[in-house]
This record gives structure tokens, C-alpha cells and sequence, in this order.
């Protein structure tokens, strides 16, 4: 199957001017990725904060587009500028602060907005708008002012006016870093189901290890680069290369590694606690 | 602190006024101001408070709720009223001390008053009936015929209400910013006027790094959802006129001949 994004050889740097506008400082916040993402999968990108996750993201829907190499998004090159539109539409972005991408004062009308920007007709828009708020739950506050809600709702309803686009691929910018942890379950199983219902390819970037043990792929990123790339299971095997990337191990899979490092028999791997459980039932 | 100012002080109720379309809503505030501008004699006056007294009744929001907002501007019609009450020349009525009150004196005073007052109770039926979005709405599309002259219309609107989304979430941070600032012992309330605003400087400062991150991340978060201005794009909630307002023009219409050809009349004239 045609990976939905890929990108090869990627290099994006933010450059300091001083006042005069000579160069101060260069930062290659993404350095050489090449990578590739199938159709339909859940993927995560890890990496701690300033590892380049942010830049990298917003390449995938051409909000900023490549110094070298390239990005293409459902085979659309996002270099070129007639492309940028339909790059934007299938590859949908919901950000980390709620408050500041959420356009309109009323629920139903943000989730209107990228509808009305791409010309969808009137009747088309509510019926996407009714679909998008449904599907992630949020549609008996339709009519409410977004102030309102709570964290995880905002998120929700930024998720939602993605999701109105029609798009093939979403990808989420640290969804949850501003939320409390009730926020953060609501986004991830809104998240989740879209996913598994809706067959919408996912991209979630995240600092939260536990986030991520669900994932088909998992991407790790350090200082600009794409340091780890494998299953949920093969990644967190790699405990002490994860430490070294100022990375928290899930829990489970901490305490495991550190009862095999006292010499206990358990598999490599462990990502949740009934796993652990499990594992330890077996050594009898 | 800040929480209590409220703003576009819209009063929900279900009359038809509220039902309107925003555009007759805007039309009619301006024909309103500019009739009160055609009177010269009281009739005139006369029709156009009956007017604004039905106009009143029907949006069945109270009259009382009406007049709260306007407490601060009272202040600004008694300056206006008492000067024009004193600086007026012609026959003088009474005569006290060096001030002196004359007839034409008294005849300017009670007309500017009724002009203020109608001024803004008109304006406030606009608000008060119309959400702030609708009203935004309703300029862009009313005022779609500026574009011809390259006023940007469709980003003069859109500016206007995300300034509606973000003042509330600006107000709240300003809030908590003071309460920062205050639990580092800054002083913001005693002092004279410069001190004070002086004081303001720690809390305005990171407030405007804050809104400069805000617009940076909306305008990528619009971009993202394929916003490129108005062009080619589409309405969820497109205005539609219906038969009511079209009645509604007809009364404005008859509004406007009677009060203007009744309120010109010499005949009626007091002086
Ligand atoms: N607008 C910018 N201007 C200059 N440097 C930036 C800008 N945005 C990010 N950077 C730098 O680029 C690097 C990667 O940042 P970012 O992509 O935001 O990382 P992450 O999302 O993983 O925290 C960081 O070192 C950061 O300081
Ligand atoms: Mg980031």
C-alpha cells in the first residue's frame, strides 16, 4: 500500500537574527528524516522538549515546507504550491493549546470553519458538522460558547473541526500536554476511535510514554534526528537508550526492566501492568 | 477582578425583533440617527420617541435592563445639555450672577438631550437584540459593496470576531497575571495616576508576548484548516432574508417619510 506521508532527507533550520540582521545562531530543528507512514495506522513520535517534533509535524501539512529534501503527502509534493491546499485538507493538524485554535464563539461554527474555507455548500457542512461532533462525542454542546469547556472538551471540538475536513490523516501536536489526566483520556479514546471506526490514519506526538503503547509505529526523535523507529515492544526494550533520551518509561515497564537487571526471568518488553502481571503469574 | 465586564450586552428573548436579519437591524439604527438629525421642530421628536417607545415594547427586553448600561454615559449628556444650556445667545430668561439662560438656550438643551438619549437607546436596541457574531454577519455581508473600493471587507469582519472569541480568554489571563504580580508584592492600586501606571507596565508586558504566541498559533491553526481569506469560501449559517423583514423595511420606510416630512414642517416650529 502507498504510504499516506513520506519524507526523505528532511532538513528544516530556524535561523536568529540580531537587530542588524546578521546571523547569531542556526538550529537544524530537523536534521536528515526520511521516514514513511502507512495508510490507516496509529502512529507516535516521541522525543523530549526542542527534539524537533513540532517542526517536523507541521511539514506534513505544508504549514512549513522542507529547506532540502521533501515531503510528500499522499503523493502530493508539499513543495509545490499548487498542492498546498489538497496537502492541507488531507492532512489534517490539531495543536497543543486549545484555546488557540479554536476560531469561532460558538462549537458548531469552528467546526464549520474548514468546512466553509474548502467551499463545501451549506447543507454539506452541517451534515459533516453533526458527524465530526458526534463522532467525538461532543455534539450535545453544539451550541455552546467554547470558553466553557473544560480542556479536553476544547481538544475534542479542535479534533472535530479536523475531522469535518474529511481528512486522511490527522496529526496531533502533544493533544494533551495542557490537560489534566480525565482531559487526557477523553482525547486519547476520542483519538483512538477515530482511528479504529473511522480508518483515519493518526499521527500523535507526544512526551507521555504511555501515550504510546498502543501504537502500530512508534518514531523517536532527538536533537532534529529520527533516532528509534519500531513496535511499542521492540522500543521499550531499549530502557537504558530511552533514559539516555531524557525519555520517562512507562511504569510497568521500569519496574520489569529493573527486577530482570536483580536477575528475575521476565520477557523483554512489558507495557502495561497487567502485562506485568501476567508475566510474573507465568514465572511460577 | 476583571471577570465582570461584559461585553455586546445581548439580552435573549424570543420577539422578532431579535428574529430579524442583522442587516435590517443595521439599516434601520442608521436611518434611525440620521432622522434625528432632520427634525426642526418637536413633532418630529414626538414620532420618533413614539417609535423607538414600539420598538422597545416589541423586543420585550426590560426597559430597566436597557438603561443600566448607560449610567456612564449620563455624565457625558449632562455636560453637553449644560452647555449648550448656557452657551446659547438670544432672549434671555434668567439671569443669575454671570451666567445667563436664554430661550433659544433652553430649545437647544432639550433637543440635544433627546437627541443623545434616542442616540443611544437606538443603538443599544442593535446589541442588545443581535449576537455578536450575527451582527458581524451582518456588516459583511451589509457592507459587501465596500469591496468595490478595496475596503476588505471579509477581513474587517473576521477580525472582529475573533477580537469577540479572544477578549474573554485575554481578560481572563490579564487576571491572572495581576494575581502573579501581586503575590510578588507588586502595588497596583495605591499612588498617584503615574505610579499606577507605572505599576501596569509588569503586567502589560508579558500579556503582549502572550498575544503575540496566541495570533502565531491561530494564524498557523487557521492556515491549517485551508483559510485563505474570503474568497470561494462557503457559509454555514448564510443570512437569508425572510417575508418579516421585508415588513420590516416597509415600517422603516413609512417611519422615515412621516417622521422627516411631519418633523420639517414650519408650521410646527417653536421658535
Ligand atoms: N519559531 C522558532 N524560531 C526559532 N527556533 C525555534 C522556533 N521553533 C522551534 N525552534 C527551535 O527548534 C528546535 C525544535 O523545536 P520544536 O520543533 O518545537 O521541538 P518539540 O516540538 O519537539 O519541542 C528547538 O531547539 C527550538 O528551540
Ligand atoms: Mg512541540
Amino acid at each position: 500500500m502507498m504510504d499516506i506521508i513520506r519524507t526523505k532527507d528532511v532538513v528544516y533550520e530556524y535561523i536568529r537574527r540580531d537587530d542588524e540582521g546578521a546571523v547569531t545562531g542556526i538550529t537544524t530543528a530537523v536534521d536528515h528524516v526520511s521516514l514513511g507512514i502507512k495508510q490507516g495506522d496509529f502512529i507516535a513520535i516521541l522525543g523530549h522538549n526542542g527534539s524537533g517534533k513540532s517542526t517536523l509535524a507541521k511539514h506534513f501539512n505544508a504549514i512549513l515546507t522542507p529547506e532540502e529534501g521533501t515531503v510528500w503527502v499522499d503523493g502530493m509534493d508539499t513543495l509545490e504550491e499548487k498542492n498546498v491546499w489538497n496537502v492541507r485538507q488531507t492532512a489534517g493538524m490539531v495543536f497543543q493549546n486549545p484555546d488557540n485554535q479554536i476560531i469561532a464563539p460558538v462549537v458548531e461554527e469552528d467546526v464549520g470553519f474548514g468546512p466553509e474555507n474548502m467551499g463545501v455548500p451549506t447543507e454539506e457542512i452541517w451534515k459533516r458538522v453533526e458527524e465530526s461532533l458526534k463522532a467525538v462525542g461532543m455534539y450535545e454542546f453544539r451550541k455552546h460558547s467554547p470558553n466553557n469547556l473544560s480542556g479536553g472538551q476544547k481538544q475534542r471540538v479542535s479534533i472535530a473541526g479536523v475531522l469535518a475536513m474529511k481528512p486522511k490523516c490527522i496529526v496531533l501536536d502533544e493533544p494533551t500536554a495542557m490537560l489534566d489526566p480525565q482531559g487526557r483520556r477523553e482525547v486519547l479514546k476520542a483519538v483512538h476511535e477515530l482511528n479504529k471506526l473511522e480508518g483515519v490514519t493518526v499521527i500523535l506526538i507526544t512526551h507521555y510514554m504511555e501515550e504510546v503503547t498502543d501504537a502500530d509505529k512508534v518514531f523517536v526523535m532527538d536533537s532534529g534526528k529520527v533516532v528509534m523507529q519500531g513496535t511499542p515492544k521492540q522500543i521499550f526494550t531499549l530502557v537504558d537508550e530511552l533514559k539516555e533520551l531524557r525519555l520517562d518509561v512507562p511504569q510497568p515497564t521500569l519496574l520489569a526492566w529493573e527486577l530482570k537487571k536483580r536477575g528475575i526471568p521476565l520477557p523483554d518488553g512489558i507495557l502495561t501492568g497487567e502485562e506485568l502481571v501476567q508475566a510474573i503469574k507465568d514465572l511460577k | 477582578m476583571l471577570r465582570d465586564i461584559t461585553l455586546g450586552q445581548y439580552y435573549q428573548t424570543e420577539s422578532v425583533i431579535h428574529r430579524l436579519d442583522p442587516r435590517v437591524k443595521l439599516l434601520g439604527t442608521i436611518l434611525f440617527f440620521i432622522s434625528l438629525f432632520c427634525f426642526s421642530n418637536p413633532a418630529g421628536y414626538a414620532i420618533a420617541l413614539l417609535f423607538l417607545a414600539a420598538v422597545i415594547i416589541t423586543t420585550h427586553v426590560p426597559f430597566s435592563y436597557m438603561i443600566k448600561g448607560m449610567k456612564t454615559i449620563v455624565v457625558l449628556i449632562i455636560i453637553t445639555v449644560v452647555i449648550n444650556l448656557f452657551m446659547t445667545q438670544g432672549d434671555v430668561v434668567v439671569e443669575f450672577w454671570k451666567f445667563k439662560i436664554t430661550k433659544q438656550g433652553i430649545v437647544m438643551a432639550v433637543q440635544i438631550f433627546f437627541r443623545i438619549a434616542m442616540l443611544i437607546v437606538g443603538s443599544s436596541i442593535m446589541t442588545l437584540t443581535t449576537t455578536p457574531n450575527h451582527l458581524t454577519d451582518g456588516m459583511e455581508r451589509g457592507l459587501r459593496f465596500l469591496k468595490v473600493i478595496k475596503v476588505p471587507v471579509h477581513e474587517i469582519a473576521m477580525m472582529m470576531s475573533i477580537a469577540l472569541r479572544f477578549i474573554p480568554i485575554l481578560l481572563e489571563e490579564t487576571d491572572k497575571i495581576m494575581k502573579a504580580q501581586l503575590a510578588r508584592g507588586a502595588d497596583l492600586e495605591s499612588g498617584n495616576i503615574f505610579k499606577r501606571i507605572k505599576a501596569m507596565v509588569p503586567i502589560l508586558v508579558p500579556l503582549f508576548i502572550s498575544s503575540f504566541r496566541r495570533a502565531n498559533d491561530l494564524a498557523s491553526a487557521m492556515e491549517a484548516r485551508c483559510y485563505r481569506g474570503g474568497e470561494g469560501r462557503t457559509k454555514m449559517k448564510p443570512l437569508k432574508y425572510t417575508s418579516r423583514d421585508a415588513v420590516a423595511y416597509l415600517v422603516l420606510f413609512a417611519y422615515m417619510v412621516v417622521s422627516i416630512s411631519v418633523g420639517r414642517l414650519d408650521a410646527l416650529k417653536i421658535m
